[in-house]
């Protein structure tokens, strides 16, 4: 158990369902620090939802989150902006204001939440327009962009109010490899420049293990391995080794359940 | 509540409630917003500037039907004389507030819909919450006031076009006279009437942007969520604006 002066974010047993499927059933989870925590776990396996937790989206039914020494469910919505202010979230599509050009984008938070002047504002945008390499695309609109650009531009909205607390959703996802490899690049950077601490929810756990400096691996509703990338990597329990492997056989099913195969081919029509 | 609550008509009053509550946190942004007047007239440009074509067009041909079947009528009884008056009480009363209402339902409301349905959609709205922006004052808040502006100007835009449209059938096409034709609608019209016609698009702008607005963001975020938002929204504003525009005549009159 990590010690409440390093942890930014601890998850205790939570059990959480959504329209009557539970989803979460005693989850436990812990992030350090200034360290990049990797939450990987197969599609369907409620990482999404673990952010919407997190972010204070929604609250646990039962056992309790914590962010910035916050319990999210008493927080109410002053406090919840409050701690919100103190974190970035890239979104997986980006998520950018679709009315508003890059630049604009970026200022958005700005502009909400300060009185800077225009000029100073500007050096912010440019600032962490540079550090994502899009200071040229500054006037773009967002249909304008390749997938890659937009997250780029969602990442420099997400640390334009220096948050402490960034959080990837799905990163890698539909990028080509040049992309990739820049987005991977920008997430350890900033880590390592501004002194964020950085929770990547994602399933490429080759990329991932480059730069974590923590991982989880979610199934069932809870959190069946921790540890650095390369204990993931050398478990040798079954569920463990499947996913980090990709293999079709495991204790993870490919098929979903459905009746015999041959007799469904076979017999008679329902 | 539970398992029972699932008729048509609990739903339907579950839907009501929500939007009159919607209202009363959408009434307590626009404080907020009217001190943007940028966004505010981006609003107004969006829903009002970009109606005033089909405002004008359905605004002139209505003008001539009214023209046409009022001229038909009174000239059964000998008196076709007051058609201007005819033309002028019926169009600021009732139909120009009612059909550019109607208008607006199916041009600026169900454009407001499926905007702020598509920001659910893509995420734009669970981002702004995230960056401690709150949607209801960014994005809902001026475009229902926005609405609210526009109606009354664009009603009474298509009232004055109207007026001109039955102008052109009972002067220039039936050989009413001029003069006559003007001095009778000054003389019938006072400011009572022309009033009625502007609180009932007052209630209509609030009404229709209402549900514009409440659907687009209760839209489910997915393709079929929204273009079923976008219906709901056409027909439930064109019912409410019919129900709204009984009991509103029954109070002026």
């Amino acid at each position: 158990m990590a010690d409440a002066a390093t942890a930014v974010i601890e998850v205790r047993d939570v059990h959480y369902a959504a329209s009557g499927r539970p989803i979460f059933a005693g989850l436990d989870m812990v992030v350090r620090r200034g360290r990049i925590t990797a939450i990987m776990g197969p599609s369907g396996s409620g990482k999404t939802t673990l952010l919407r937790l997190v972010t204070g989206q929604v609250n646990a039914d039962r056992g309790s989150v914590s962010v910035f020494g916050h319990d999210m469910a008493t927080l109410d919505r002053e406090q919840l902006y409050a701690v919100r202010r103190r974190m970035g979230m890239l979104f997986q599509n980006g998520a950018l204001l679709t009315d508003l050009d890059v630049f604009e984008n970026v200022a958005f938070p700005v502009r909400e939440h300060t009185d800077l002047s225009e000029s100073l504002l500007a050096r912010l945008v440019w600032m962490k327009l540079q550090a994502v390499g899009l200071r040229g695309a500054a006037r773009l609109m967002p249909t304008e962009l390749s997938g890659g650009m937009a997250r780029r531009v969602a990442l420099a909205r997400a640390i334009v109010m220096d948050p402490q607390l960034l959080i990837y959703d799905e990163p890698f996802v539909g990028l080509d490899p040049i992309s990739m490899g820049v987005v991977l690049r920008l997430i350890k950077r900033m880590n390592d420049a501004l002194g964020i601490t950085s929770i990547v929810v994602s399933h490429d756990v080759q990329e991932l293990a480059t730069i974590a400096d923590d991982s989880y691996l979610m199934a069932g509703g809870r959190m069946t391995a921790s540890g650095s990338p390369r204990q993931l990597a050398d478990s040798s329990e079954p569920a463990v080794h499947q996913f980090m492997t990709g293999g079709e056989e495991g204790p993870v099913l490919f098929h979903y359940p459905a009746p015999d195969y041959v007799g469904q081919l076979l017999g008679t029509p329902e | 509540m539970s398992a029972a609550g699932n008729g048509p008509l609990v739903s339907g009053l579950r839907r009501a409630g929500s939007t009159a509550l919607f209202l009363l946190q959408v009434l307590a942004q626009c404080l907020p917003a009217l001190a943007r007047p940028r966004q505010l007239a981006m609003q107004i440009y969006n829903t009002g500037a970009r109606s005033l074509v089909i405002i004008m067009m359905s605004g002139l041909f209505v003008g001539m039907v009214l023209g046409l079947q009022g001229y038909d009528l009174l000239h059964r009884f000998g008196s076709e004389v007051v058609l201007g008056q005819a033309v002028a009480l019926g169009l600021l009363k009732e139909l120009g507030p009612v059909i550019t209402a109607l208008l607006f339902a199916g041009r600026a409301g169900t454009a407001l819909t499926s905007e702020i349905g598509l920001m659910r959609a893509t995420d734009q709205l669970t981002a702004m919450e995230i960056m401690a922006v709150d949607p209801l004052r960014v994005v809902v808040a001026p475009r229902f006031l926005g609405g609210v502006i526009a109606m009354p100007l664009l009603t009474a835009i298509f009232s004055v076009v109207g007026l001109f449209g039955g102008q052109l059938v009972g002067v220039q096409q039936m050989g009413l006279d001029g003069g006559v034709f003007w001095s009778q609608m000054q003389g019938a019209v006072d400011l009572h009437d022309v009033a009625e016609g502007i609180w009932k698009s007052l209630a209509f702008g609030a009404a229709c942007s209402l549900i514009a607005v409440h659907e687009g963001f209760t839209a489910e975020p997915t393709a079929a969520g929204v273009g079923l938002a976008t219906t709901r929204t056409v027909v439930a504003s064109s019912v409410l604006i019919l129900l709204l525009d009984y009991v509103l005549t029954a109070l002026f009159i």
